[in-house]
């Protein structure tokens, strides 16, 4: 049986989906996700799930990314009966972030709620035995937060002067002999 | 008379040989029941996500290849399937072939030392994976006459693949996947399926439900064990996978067996899409040039393929910079972690065993 390929679900649909069951939920909507309200966030989140049409039953994956102005945690939804996928993002506090569990709504997010915290801190109210899942329990900061080791002055590392691309240069005088060839 | 019993805690792990690489169980037993589990990973951390964000898109490929050693292909996939749609980067049609190829070969691989452990895992010491080990390293010496790597093979490149295959490659992987694979997998199937040693041991051992592994967000042989034809090679196709015709082998019962009963399965259904891919290998590049130093435009992306371990995605956001503001990446074998308290809780210490075996984790991917 050929399935038809996944669709991802515009921001605007999932929004509206969203306030349809929890009217003060979403904070702000772009084409290609649904930033939701931190304080309603979990009422958002069970509306996803048990909502017919968007039928989140089924997290994807939870992450975070360190925007230096605030953390957000960004979530992918995906529903197996109708094959589509959305992102849901939800902001929260720089200094001390703090953001819903849904663990008691999925069972998945928590190794990965786990991980969060431990690599970025951010504390998810409603997690039964939040702890560091990798690194040990006295380790000092979260890695992944940018501000983790920065260098002093707000100097980036070397990378940043990684050269500019030249027209022409393609990489391939790097590249390595063919295996096997002898050539 | 009742004997007054304490509960016991036992560590199973860090270094052991059924926990597959460095993973420690903490299990509470009373008697020979496990009464609580805890986990307790990181013993292989080496914070790849933070690295990577000081690295180019092109030097983050060999990080891909420690993560799941076990299907180094998959991972490299996956990574760069991520980058060229966040660059919007075209593959020439070779290439799609070609990594479809190695992904499927890769599934051959990582499956058949999936199965050996578990039987190892089972009791039965050793005979059962140097069988599955036989063929794994025939698979092995295709890709290291391709790429010269036999573990971490750092083959995908964004863009395509990093080398065209020589020419001894075509016939020793028509012989491969016609005179020699098939029977191996006759093999296991007369030693292994419907075995009534491998029945008793692990039928209902394990079970997932079908709600439980939805719920969870379970994917791979250990979604499909409960049921679900959740496969993203038909799901979300990738690299031109809707060409190409497979069936995705569904289990009943969610239990050890039926994973084992899967995976053996799933390695015939690649068989049949590298005949299927090998006889449809066009001529051309194998490669899209890209600059030394790719500048996707500042955004972000989620791909995601079906790795051996099941749904591996990566999240790449880009600033516009020559390297990864943030990526990270979704590992199947850590989030099908997430029920083993479920599923072993109340079992004996032996089967908690097998139940960690047919989960078929990869500490090198659960801690990164």
């Amino acid at each position: 049986m050929p399935y038809p390929a996944t669709v991802t679900l515009p921001g605007t649909f999932v929004a509206e989906r969203i306030r349809a069951r929890v009217p003060d939920g979403v904070r702000e909507v772009t084409d290609g996700w649904v930033v939701l309200e931190p304080a309603r966030a979990y009422d958002a989140m069970a509306a996803l799930r048990d909502d017919d049409e968007l039928d989140g039953k089924y997290l994807v994956q939870l992450c975070s990314v360190d925007r230096i102005t605030h953390i957000e945690v960004v979530y992918h939804f995906s529903s197996l009966a109708q094959n589509h996928i959305f992102e849901i993002k939800v902001p929260a506090d720089h200094e001390a972030p703090e953001v819903p569990s849904i663990t008691k709504l999925w069972i998945g997010a928590t190794l990965q709620e786990r991980e969060v915290y431990d690599l970025m801190g951010v504390r998810f109210t409603g997690h039964e035995g939040l702890s560091r899942l990798f690194l040990w329990d006295k380790f000092p900061g979260h890695p992944l937060r940018k501000d983790f080791m920065a260098l002093p002055g707000g100097q980036k590392s070397g990378l940043s002067q990684f050269p500019k691309q030249v027209p022409g240069q393609t990489g391939g005088e790097f590249r390595p002999r063919m295996p096997g060839t002898g050539a | 008379m009742t004997i007054k019993s304490d509960l016991i805690e036992v560590n199973i792990g860090p270094q052991h040989p059924s926990t597959h690489g460095v993973f420690r169980m903490v299990a509470l037993i009373d008697g020979e029941r496990i009464v609580d589990v805890k986990m307790v990973v990181g013993y292989l951390h080496r914070s790849m996500e933070k690295l990577a964000e000081e690295r180019t898109y092109t030097q983050n490929i060999p990080f891909t290849d420690r993560m799941d050693y076990l299907a180094a292909m998959t991972s490299n996939l996956g990574y760069c399937l991520s980058v060229e749609k966040l660059a919007g980067i075209d593959v020439p049609e070779r290439a799609q072939v070609l990594r479809v190829i190695f992904a499927e070969l890769q599934r051959i691989a990582s499956h058949c030392m999936a199965t050996g452990a578990f039987i190892n895992d089972c009791g039965a010491w050793q005979t059962p994976v140097m069988y599955t080990f036989r063929d794994r390293e025939k698979v092995l010496d295709l890709f290291e006459m391709t790429c010269g790597a036999r573990i971490t093979t750092n083959y995908m490149r964004i863009g395509g693949v990093a080398f065209d295959i020589p020419d001894e490659f075509l016939p020793a992987l028509d012989k491969l996947v016609n005179d020699d694979l098939p029977y191996r997998f006759e093999e296991y199937d007369r030693l292994l399926v419907g075995n009534e040693i491998i029945l008793m041991r692990a039928r209902d051992v394990g079970v997932v439900t079908p709600e439980m592994a939805i719920n969870a967000s379970l994917s791979g042989p250990m979604l499909r064990s409960a049921g679900i034809a959740w496969d993203l090679r038909k799901a979300d196709p990738y690299c031109g996978y809707d060409q190409y015709e497979f069936d995705i082998p569904v289990g009943y019962n969610g239990d050890a067996y039926d994973r084992m009963v899967l995976r053996i399965e799933e390695m015939k259904q690649s068989l049949r899409i590298i005949r299927q891919a090998m006889h449809a290998l066009p001529s051309g590049p194998h490669k899209t040039e890209v600059p030394l130093a790719i500048r996707p435009p500042a955004g972000e992306a989620y791909s995601r393929i079906e790795s051996p371990k099941g749904e591996i995605g990566f999240y790449v956001v880009s600033d516009g910079g020559a390297a990864p503001y943030r990526w990270h990446v979704r590992a199947p074998s850590l989030i099908n972690l997430s029920v083993l308290k479920e599923m072993t809780v109340g079992q004996t210490i032996a089967d908690a065993i097998v139940t960690l075996g047919s989960i078929d984790i990869n500490v090198g991917e659960v801690d990164r």
